[in-house]
């Protein structure tokens, strides 16, 4: 279980007026839970993803990870970026084994499990190219395999979708859900696109307009394995809706 | 279609025409060159003609001292470059990606590359004498600090979120470092080496301009005393060609090293 309580992020840039990303965030994502967060441009998302990953300090607050304070970097959190982060001097399979590498594991233990993974996203056949041989959508595919091949503890997606276009998107959505029902992952995903939060989620943690708080976590109940005919439901629509109001408060709100 | 591809920018030409348009650049040069020199529109001590540069060049070659003088211009431009990419390649790489080596670097650097090599030789000279090393020395400062600020540009410029990737996989400053900062320099550091040996080349004539006895900028200077224009450009034409050398090799050497990386 994440636990996040009273976590505050100011940046003091030089230079430049200071900047409260983050005011007072309080968050638990349950065991196994896939957790969608949206808010407006601004409000602090990526900045709360980074403090999880350990990317960055909060100036006040605490997380906690099954009970254990969150301090720095860790392969048990695993990220997908919403920028190509592939190593593009490692093939597709080398890219996978990087992290399984250096935990130690030998080449052909790290390599059974780049192999089952790649499989799992529908890239054995890529396995030897090299990530500049790869479209945008299976560069993503692969950065998740590359994330889930350390097994973490929760995985962690900042807009991991947003560059690909609207039907690659489609597609990464439904490969993403396969894979978690798999593995069973503690998921924190974020996005711009109502649609994908819920199509995506058990839960949808909106977020105010900056500085960052939770206005409110709608929790979705839409059956899984959930297909494209979600998305026209009517406890679809109506979450939408919900999501879509406040959203626009908020909007509003950030315009002034 | 065919005029508005060659006009039109950015747009890729067919190769033959490329090839065509290439040759004939050089053809013009050469026309012009034939028209000055055996036309007699310029005094033939100040221009010689291309015969005569064929004539001084296998006079050279058959007595060996065109080689000799080739030899000794490798020798300095190659050690030159390579004691300066030996430093600049790790230090550029961490000063662009440390700002406390930054801090402590870049005001000699700034500093430095200003100051043109020949402004140096009187000083090189009381230190280090007039031997080889000075010669060496020479190529060294006219391409290190040239190498350091472009190598130093590059690792700065290796995306954030793949660093951060990296410590989200598990990996330490230390590997990071090694096995991510550095190879994504790579492709990088590649094309300056290439860019600073053609500016080494630059640098020959300088290096040879004090008590040298052989290579291809003292074959020059030496034949400026004498007017022999043919030896003049005979060394300038080996200078060119031995650069388009080192250039192809490194062009070919990126190729073969850095596979994985984008074509440029
Ligand atoms: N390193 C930093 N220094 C200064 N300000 C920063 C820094 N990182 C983020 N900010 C500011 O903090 C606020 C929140 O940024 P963050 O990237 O977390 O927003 P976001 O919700 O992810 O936005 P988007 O939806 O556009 O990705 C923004 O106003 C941003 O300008
Ligand atoms: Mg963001």
């Amino acid at each position: 279980m994440l636990e996040l309580t009273d976590l505050t992020v100011r940046f003091t840039p030089k230079r430049k007026p200071a900047v409260l990303a983050l005011d007072n965030v309080s968050l638990t994502v349950e065991d196994n839970q896939f957790s969608v967060i949206v808010g407006p441009s601004g409000c602090g998302k990526s900045t709360l993803l980074r403090l999880v990953a350990g990317l960055q300090e909060q100036t006040s607050g605490t997380m906690l990870l099954d009970g254990q304070p969150i301090e720095g970097p860790s392969a048990e959190r695993g990220m997908v970026f919403q920028s190509y982060t592939l190593f593009p001097w490692l093939t597709v399979r080398d890219n996978v084994m990087f992290g399984p590498k250096l935990k130690g594991l030998g080449a052909k233990e790290a390599g059974r499990i780049a192999d089952d993974l790649l499989d799992s996203v529908g890239l054995a056949q890529f396995a030897a190219s090299y990530p500049k041989e790869l479209s945008g959508g299976m560069r993503q595919r692969v950065a998740l395999a590359r994330a889930l091949a350390n097994d973490p503890k929760i995985l962690l997606m900042d807009e991991p979708f947003g560059a690909l276009d609207s039907q690659t998107r489609q597609l990464m959505q439904e490969l993403l859900l396969d894979i978690w029902q798999k593995h069973r992952k503690t998921v924190l995903f974020i996005t711009h696109d109502i649609d994908e939060a819920i199509f995506l989620g058990d839960v949808v943690h909106v977020m105010s307009a900056r500085p960052g708080r939770f206005k409110e976590s709608l929790p979705v109940d839409i059956p899984r394995p959930r297909t494209m005919e979600a998305l026209t439901s009517e406890a679809f629509m109506g979450l939408k809706r919900r999501i879509l109001g406040l959203m626009h408060e908020e909007a509003v709100k950030a315009a002034g | 279609m065919a005029t508005r591809s060659l006009l039109a920018p950015k747009v890729d030409i067919p190769k033959p025409v490329y090839s065509g348009l290439g040759i004939a650049s050089v053809a013009v040069i050469l026309a012009l060159w034939c028209l000055l020199s055996y036309g007699g529109l310029v005094r033939s001590d100040f221009l010689a003609t291309p015969g005569e540069v064929l004539a001084a060049g296998w006079e050279r070659i058959l007595d060996g001292s065109l080689w000799e003088n080739t030899r000794a211009s490798l020798t300095v431009i190659l050690l030159g470059f390579l004691f300066a990419s030996i430093l600049a390649v790790p230090l550029g790489i961490l000063m662009g990606s440390f700002k406390a080596i930054e801090a402590v670097v870049e005001p000699i650097t700034g500093f430095m590359r200003y100051i043109p090599v020949s402004a140096l030789i009187p000083l090189l000279i009381l230190w280090i004498g007039i031997g080889i090393e000075q010669k060496i020395m020479v190529i060294f400062l006219g391409t290190f600090f040239q190498q350091l600020i472009l190598i130093s540009d590059v690792s700065s410029r290796v995306s954030k979120d793949l660093i951060d990737c990296s410590y989200t996989l598990g990996a330490t400053r230390r590997q990071v470092v090694w096995r991510v900062l550095l190879p994504a320099c790579m492709p990088g550091v590649m094309d300056n080496l290439r860019v600073t040996m053609g500016w080494a080349w630059t640098y020959l004539v300088v290096a040879e301009l004090v008590a040298a006895n052989s290579g291809l900028g003292y074959m020059i200077l030496n034949a400026m005393r004498g007017l022999f224009t043919d030896v003049i450009l005979l060394g300038v034409f080996t200078i060119g060609i031995l650069g388009l050398l080192t250039d192809t090799i490194f062009k070919l050497l990126r190729r073969w090293l850095l596979p994985w990386s984008a074509d440029f």
